[in-house]
C-alpha cells in the first residue's frame, strides 16, 4: 500500500490486536475458573497452609466472594495495570518473574526465528531453482526429516553428540557458572552457549520454510508475469530477484507471523532440554509446582508477544503488498 | 519488403502421453516488415506453441524436434540462450492474453516499462522514454499511470501497459498472442485500432494469433490458419476471408455467428415475467475502511412475453449475469417485483419458491463448473425430477430421452462429466435443465466458453428445441453477434441499466442510445460479410 | 480406486510411509502379545544397554524393558492421534462449514474466531488444558483437538466458499434441492480431498504434541507413552542414551511416514491435470 496509508492502516491494526489481547484475559480467567477445585484452596496449597481462616482470609482477597462478573472486572483491571496476580510459591509477582526471564527468551527465539529463516529460504529457493536434481532431492528429505523430528528429542540428540561425546559445546544454561566475564568474552560465552538451543529450536522451522519457500517459488516462476519478463529479455538472475523472490516472500511473510505461536511454544520445550533460563523454563518448573498463576502468567505474555508479532508480520507485508488496502 | 522471420517445417514434441505426438508439425510461415499476419486457430490447434517457439520462450517439455527459425537474417534456433535473451524484448516482443497476471503485482507498471529499457543498456532513457511510451498506447496521464501499480489499472489500461513494453525498443517484430480476448468488445477495438496504428507508424511485422474471424477481417494483411498442429491453409486475408479453400477453414467461416438482424414477427403480447424496480446493491470494505458501494442493478425493468427470446446484452460488470440470478434467486435483490405468471416472486421463502423452480431453469457458463465432477451424468439429469417426486427409473428412463434429444448417446447415463468435452457438457447441463420440463429457460453466456465450431452447434441445437418444447428464454450474452443470430428482442445493459431494449431488428439497424452505437461499432470485421458457404460442398 | 491408487504408488516416498505405517500399526496391535505383563514392570537389571540381559533395546532406571515401552507407546500415540484428530475434525468442519456455506456475518464471527485460536500460542494452551484439568488421556485429546482445528476450519471454509459459487452447486440450487442436500451431495464430496491430506498431517502433528506433552510430564500417568520415555531418559542421557534414542526413533519414523502418506494422497487426490480451458497449453 500506499506509505500515505500506513498510519491507518496500523490503528486499525491497533485495535485489532487490543480487542484479541482482551480476548485473551478473558479467555485466561474463565480457565482459572474452570480448573476443578477452588483457587482459593489451590494458593493456599502452594503456600503451604489451609486452615479454614486462611482460606476465608484468601477468598475475601482475592475478590473469590464477590459475584463472577465482579471478579472478572477486578482481574481485567488488574491485567491493565501490568498486575499478573502474585505466586505464592515462589513469593513474588508473577509480572516480576515473567519480566525477569523474557530476555532470554527473546534472545533465544530471535535467534531460532532468523536462523530458521535464512537458512530455510535459502534451502527453499535452491531447490527450487534446481528443480528435479539431486540438489533438491537432498534439500526436500532433509527439510522432511526435520519436519517429522519431534524438538526436544533433536536436543537432547546434540547435547549427546556435541557435548558428552565431542565436548565441544556446553548443554546447560545461558552462561558459564563461576567465572567472571565482561564485553567480547561474555557475548562469546553467551553466545556458544545459545548454539545448541537455537539450532534445535530452528531446525523444524528450517523445514517449514524450505518447503513453503521450495512450493512458492515453483508457484511464482510459473506466473504469467514472469514470462513477461523473459520476453523483455529480463536475465535469469534478474528475474529470479526482482520478480520471483519477491513474489514468493508473501506468503512466507504471512506464515512468520503465523508461526511465531508456535515458536514460543517450542521455547518451552528447548528451554526445559537446555536448563535456558527464560519464560520457557519458568513455565516448566510452574508446571511441576502446580503453580497456575505463574503458568497464567505466561500464556497471557506469550499470547501479547505473538499479538506484538502479527502486528509487524501484517505491517511488513502492507509495505511490501501494494495490493493491501485499508480495511 | 524485407522478409523478417521465416519458419521452415517446424515441428514441436508434445510430452509423453498427449493426444497427439506433435504440437506442431511441418509448420512453415514468414512474416515481412509492415504487415500483420493472423495466426487463426481454435484452442490446441498450436497457434501459441509457435508464437512461443520464435520468442524462444518454450517450455522446457516441448523440445523442438525439426525446422528453422530465420529472424533478420539469423538462424535463431542456433543461438545461445544469452544472445535469445538479447534479441528478446529488442528487436522481438511479445504480448499475452492475460493482461491481469501478465505484470508483476509488486512493482510499478513505469519501473517494468524501464526495466525492459534497462536490461538492453538503455536504462538511462527510461525517465524520458517511459511517459513517451505510455502516452504513445493513448493512456491519459501518463506520469501518474507510471507510478500505479498494476492492480489499480482496468484490464483495457494493463494491456496497454502490455503494448507500451512491447514497443519500449521499437521492435522489428511483435508478436501478440490472443490480446484482446479477455478484454470487453468496446475494449478489444480500441486495442485492434491502436495495433495498426502503431504497426503502419512504425513498419513492424506483427504476428497475431487470434480465434475470431471477426478479428481477422479486422486487421489481418495476410491469414495462416490451423488445425491440430498443422497449417491447413494460408494466403491474403481478403482471399482466406472470401473465399476459403481447405474444408476446415470453410466450417470455420461457416461458424462464426452472423445474424441477419432480420426483422421477426412478434410472437406473442402475454407477458411471462415482468422485472420491475429491481435493484441490487454490493457493499463493500470493512469497519475502519473506506466503503465501496457498487450498484449493480437500478432500472431495469423489463417484460419478457411468451414464446420469445429475449437477449440481455452487455460488457463484464454491466449486471446482466446478476439481473439474470435475480429471477432464480441465486441473487437477491433489495427492491423491486419479479412477477413470473401473475405472481411476485422476490418476498417468497426458500420454500415458497419450489414450485417455480420446475418452471424456470437455467444453462450455465463453464461447462467445467456447472457438473458435479462426483456425479454421473445420468444422475446430475435426473435428480431434479426425483427432488420433486418423479419415480427414480422413469426420471433415468426420460433422462435418456433428454441425452437424445441434445444429441448424445444414451451411454452417456453411466459416465462422469469429465469424459466429455466442453461443448458435450453443455450439452448435458441443458438436459439437465430441460428434465424439469421448464417455461422459462435462462442462458447464461452458454456457448461463450466454446470453440466457434462448437459454439455454433450448441446455438443450433438451442434455438432448435426452443422451437419444438415452445420455450420462452432469456438469454444473456457479451456477444452482439450471437445476440442478433438468437434473439427476438434485445435489451442492452451498462453499468446495472438498461439503456435501450426493443427488437433485434431495430437495435441492430437504428440504435438509440449512444452506448449501444458503441457496442456496435466495436463488433469486429464489421466490413466482412462471410460468405455464404452452405450451398457449396 | 485403480487410479488412485496408481497414482499413490507413483510417488516412492508414500509407498514407503505407507509400509512404514503398517509396520507401526502392527507393533501397537500386537504389543499385548509380543511383550506381555505391563510395560510398567520390572524386565531386567536397572541402565541394561541395548542387547545385553536379552534386552534388544536395554532397560530404563528401573529395570523396565525400552523395546516393550515403545511398542505400548505405539498404542498410546496412534490412539491419542487419531482421536484428537477426528475430535478436531468434527469441530473444523462443522465451524468451516457453516462459515463458508452461509457466509456474510456469520462467516465473520466464525472466523475472528478462528483467527483468534489461531493467534494465541497453541502448545502453551494445550500445557496450560492440560495441567489445568489434570492430565488424562481425555483431558490430552481434548487439549490437542482444540489446539489443532482452526486449520481444519479454514481450509474447509475456504473450500466450501469457492464450491458455493460454482455452476453446479447454483444449479442444484436452481433445481430447488435442500441446503442439506446440496452441502452433503455436492459440497463435501468435493471439499474431501483437501480435508483427507490435511486429516494424516494432523495426525503427525497431534502425536509430535503429544509426545511434548508427555516429555514434560503431562502425559496420562497410566499410559506408557513414547514423550514419558524420552523425558524419563533426559536426565540419564549421559549413562543410558538409549533410553531417549529409541523412543525418538520411534517417534521420528511414525510422523515421517505420516508425512510421507500425506503427500502420497495430496498427490492421488489431486492430480494436476492439465486444464485446457482457454487454449492455453
Amino acid at each position: 500500500m500506499e506509505l500515505s496509508r500506513l498510519p491507518a492502516y496500523l490503528a486499525g491494526r491497533l485495535v485489532k490486536a487490543a480487542i484479541v489481547i482482551l480476548a485473551i484475559v478473558v479467555c485466561n480467567f474463565f480457565l482459572i475458573h474452570a480448573a476443578p477445585g477452588d483457587p482459593a484452596s489451590i494458593i493456599a496449597g502452594q503456600s503451604g497452609s489451609a486452615d479454614a481462616r486462611f482460606l476465608e482470609q484468601l477468598r475475601a482477597q482475592f475478590g473469590l466472594d464477590q459475584p463472577l462478573y465482579v471478579q472478572l472486572w477486578m482481574y481485567l483491571k488488574g491485567v491493565l495495570t501490568l498486575d499478573l496476580g502474585f505466586s505464592h510459591r515462589q513469593q513474588a509477582s508473577v509480572a516480576a518473574l515473567v519480566w525477569d526471564r523474557l530476555p532470554a527468551t527473546l534472545l533465544l527465539t530471535g535467534a531460532a526465528f532468523i536462523f530458521a529463516i535464512v537458512l530455510g529460504v535459502t534451502m527453499g529457493a535452491l531447490a527450487a531453482r534446481r528443480v528435479g536434481t539431486w540438489w533438491d532431492s537432498i534439500i526436500t528429505v532433509l527439510a522432511l526429516a526435520f519436519y517429522a523430528t519431534p524438538l526436544f528429542w533433536v536436543g537432547l540428540m546434540l547435547v549427546l553428540l556435541f557435548s558428552v561425546t565431542l565436548e565441544w559445546l556446553p548443554s546447560f544454561g545461558m552462561m558459564s557458572v563461576g567465572v567472571e566475564m565482561s564485553g567480547i568474552g561474555k557475548v562469546l560465552d553467551v553466545g556458544k552457549h545459545l548454539l545448541l538451543p537455537a539450532l534445535t529450536l530452528g531446525l523444524f522451522y528450517v523445514a517449514v520454510y524450505a518447503r513453503l519457500s521450495r512450493a512458492t517459488m515453483l508457484e511464482v516462476a510459473d506466473q504469467d508475469f514472469v514470462k513477461t519478463a523473459r520476453a523483455k529479455g529480463v536475465p535469469e538472475g534478474r528475474i529470479l530477484r526482482r520478480h520471483i523472490l519477491r513474489n514468493a516472500m508473501l506468503p512466507v511473510i504471512t506464515f512468520a507471523g503465523i508461526q511465531a505461536g508456535q515458536l514460543i511454544g517450542g521455547s518451552i520445550l528447548v528451554e526445559t532440554v537446555f536448563a535456558w533460563p527464560g519464560i520457557g523454563r519458568l513455565a516448566f518448573e510452574a508446571l511441576l509446582a502446580r503453580d497456575y498463576q505463574v503458568l497464567m502468567g505466561v500464556f497471557f505474555c506469550t499470547s501479547v508477544m505473538v499479538v506484538l508479532f502479527n502486528l509487524i508480520t501484517d505491517l511488513l507485508y502492507a509495505v511490501v503488498d501494494p495490493r493491501v488496502e485499508v480495511s | 519488403m524485407t522478409r523478417l522471420l521465416t519458419v521452415e517445417n517446424l515441428t514441436v514434441g508434445l510430452p509423453q502421453g498427449a493426444d497427439r505426438p506433435h504440437a506442431v508439425e511441418g509448420l512453415s510461415l514468414h512474416v515481412d516488415a509492415g504487415e500483420i499476419l493472423c495466426v487463426v486457430g481454435e484452442s490446441g490447434s498450436g497457434k501459441s506453441i509457435t508464437a512461443n517457439t520464435v520468442m524462444g520462450l518454450l517450455p522446457k517439455l516441448l523440445p523442438v524436434k525439426g525446422g528453422s527459425i530465420t529472424f533478420e537474417g539469423e538462424d535463431i534456433l542456433a543461438l545461445s540462450e544469452e544472445a535469445m535473451r538479447d534479441r528478446r524484448g529488442r528487436r522481438m516482443a511479445m504480448v499475452f492474453q492475460e493482461p491481469m497476471t501478465a505484470l508483476n503485482p509488486l512493482m510499478k507498471v513505469g519501473d517494468q516499462i524501464a526495466e525492459a529499457l534497462a536490461v538492453h543498456g538503455r536504462g538511462q532513457d527510461a525517465a524520458k522514454r517511459v511517459p513517451e511510451l505510455l502516452a504513445a498506447v493513448n493512456l491519459p496521464d501518463p506520469a501518474s499511470i507510471a507510478r500505479s501499480h498494476p492492480f489499480r489499472l482496468s484490464g483495457g489500461q494493463r494491456q496497454r501497459v502490455m503494448i507500451a513494453m512491447a514497443l519500449a525498443l521499437e521492435p522489428a517484430l511483435l508478436i501478440a498472442d490472443e490480446p484482446t480476448t479477455a478484454l470487453d468488445v468496446t475494449t478489444q477495438m480500441q486495442i485492434l485500432r491502436l495495433v495498426r496504428e502503431i504497426q503502419s507508424r512504425q513498419g513492424m511485422g506483427v504476428m497475431f494469433i487470434t480465434h475470431d474471424f471477426g478479428v481477422v477481417a479486422e486487421i489481418a494483411d495476410r491469414v495462416v490458419v490451423m488445425q491440430h498442429g498443422r497449417i491447413v491453409e494460408q494466403g491474403a486475408a481478403q482471399q482466406v476471408l472470401n473465399a476459403p479453400q481447405h474444408p476446415y477453414t470453410r466450417a470455420l467461416i461457416a461458424a462464426v455467428p452472423h445474424g441477419d438482424a432480420a426483422a421477426r414477427p412478434a410472437v406473442s403480447v402475454q407477458p411471462m415475467l415482468e422485472m420491475k424496480g429491481i435493484e441490487k446493491t454490493y457493499h463493500r470494505g470493512g469497519w475502519f475502511g473506506p466503503k465501496a458501494t457498487v450498484r449493480a442493478i437500478h432500472s431495469a425493468d423489463f417484460t419478457l412475453f411468451k414464446g420469445e427470446t429475449l437477449g440481455l446484452v452487455g460488457e463484464s460488470g454491466s449486471g446482466k449475469s446478476t439481473l439474470a440470478r435475480c429471477v432464480v434467486r441465486l441473487v437477491e435483490p433489495e427492491k423491486g417485483e419479479i412477477i413470473f405468471a401473475g405472481e411476485d416472486l422476490r418476498p417468497l421463502s426458500r420454500t415458497g419458491w419450489l414450485p417455480y423452480r420446475k418452471r424456470i431453469q437455467m444453462v450455465f457458463q463453464d461447462p467445467y463448473a456447472s457438473l458435479n465432477p462426483r456425479r454421473k451424468v445420468g444422475d446430475a439429469i435426473a435428480e431434479g425430477p426425483i427432488t420433486y417426486g418423479v419415480d427414480p427409473a422413469e426420471a433415468r428412463a426420460r433422462a435418456a430421452e433428454l441425452l437424445r434429444l441434445v444429441q448424445l448417446d444414451p451411454s452417456a447415463l453411466e459416465r462422469y462429466p469429465h469424459e466429455f468435452s466442453g461443448g458435450q457438457r453443455q450439452r448435458i447441463g441443458l438436459a439437465r435443465a430441460l428434465a424439469m420440463q421448464p417455461e422459462l429457460l435462462i442462458a447464461d453466456e452458454p456457448v461463450s466458453a466454446l470453440d466457434v465450431s462448437v459454439q455454433a452447434q450448441v446455438l443450433n441445437l438451442l434455438a432448435d428445441i426452443r422451437k419444438r418444447l415452445g420455450l420462452t428464454m432469456l438469454f444473456i450474452t457479451h456477444d452482439l453477434r450471437v445476440a442478433a443470430q438468437i434473439c427476438d428482442r434485445i435489451a442492452v445493459m451498462q453499468r446495472g441499466a438498461i439503456v435501450e431494449i426493443g427488437s433485434t431488428a431495430e437495435v441492430f439497424g437504428a440504435p438509440k442510445h449512444p452506448y449501444t452505437r458503441a457496442l456496435l461499432d466495436s463488433i469486429p470485421g464489421q466490413g466482412w460479410t462471410p460468405p455464404d458457404l452452405s450451398r457449396s460442398a | 480406486m485403480k487410479t488412485f491408487w496408481r497414482n499413490f504408488a507413483r510417488n516412492r516416498g508414500a509407498v514407503v510411509g505407507l509400509v512404514i505405517l503398517v509396520l507401526v500399526l502392527i507393533v501397537a496391535l500386537t504389543a499385548p502379545w509380543i511383550f506381555p505383563g505391563s510395560p510398567w514392570d520390572m524386565a531386567g537389571a536397572p541402565f541394561a544397554p541395548p542387547g545385553e540381559d536379552g534386552m534388544l533395546l536395554g532397560t530404563d532406571s528401573l529395570g523396565r524393558d525400552v523395546a516393550a515401552g515403545i511398542a505400548h507407546g505405539a498404542r498410546v500415540s496412534l490412539l491419542v492421534g487419531a482421536v484428537s484428530t477426528v475430535v478436531s475434525l468434527v469441530i473444523g468442519i462443522g465451524l468451516g462449514a457453516i462459515a463458508g456455506y452461509l457466509g456474510g456475518w456469520v462467516d465473520d464471527v466464525v472466523m475472528r474466531f478462528t483467527e483468534f485460536f489461531q493467534t494465541i500460542p497453541s502448545f502453551v494452551l494445550a500445557i496450560l488444558l492440560v495441567a489445568i484439568f489434570t492430565p488424562t488421556i481425555q483431558s490430552i485429546v481434548f487439549a490437542i483437538a482444540v489446539v489443532s482445528w482452526p486449520p481444519v476450519a479454514r481450509v474447509v471454509r475456504a473450500e466450501f466458499l469457492s464450491l458455493r459459487s460454482r455452476e453446479f452447486v447454483q444449479a442444484s440450487e436452481v433445481l430447488g434441492k435442500s441446503r442439506i442436500s446440496i452441502v452433503l451431495g455436492d459440497i463435501l464430496p468435493n471439499a474431501l480431498s483437501p480435508i483427507v491430506v490435511l486429516s494424516s498431517l494432523m495426525v503427525a502433528s497431534a502425536i509430535l504434541l503429544e509426545s511434548a506433552l508427555s516429555f514434560l510430564g503431562l502425559g496420562d500417568p497410566n499410559m506408557m507413552s513414547w514423550g514419558f520415555l524420552i523425558g524419563s531418559g533426559r536426565s540419564v542421557i549421559r549413562m543410558a542414551w538409549w533410553m531417549s534414542v529409541f523412543p525418538g526413533i520411534a517417534i521420528f519414523l511414525t510422523v515421517l511416514s505420516l508425512n510421507l502418506v500425506g503427500e502420497g494422497l495430496s498427490d492421488a487426490l489431486n492430480p494436476r491435470l492439465p486444464r485446457n480451458r482457454g487454449g492455453k497449453p
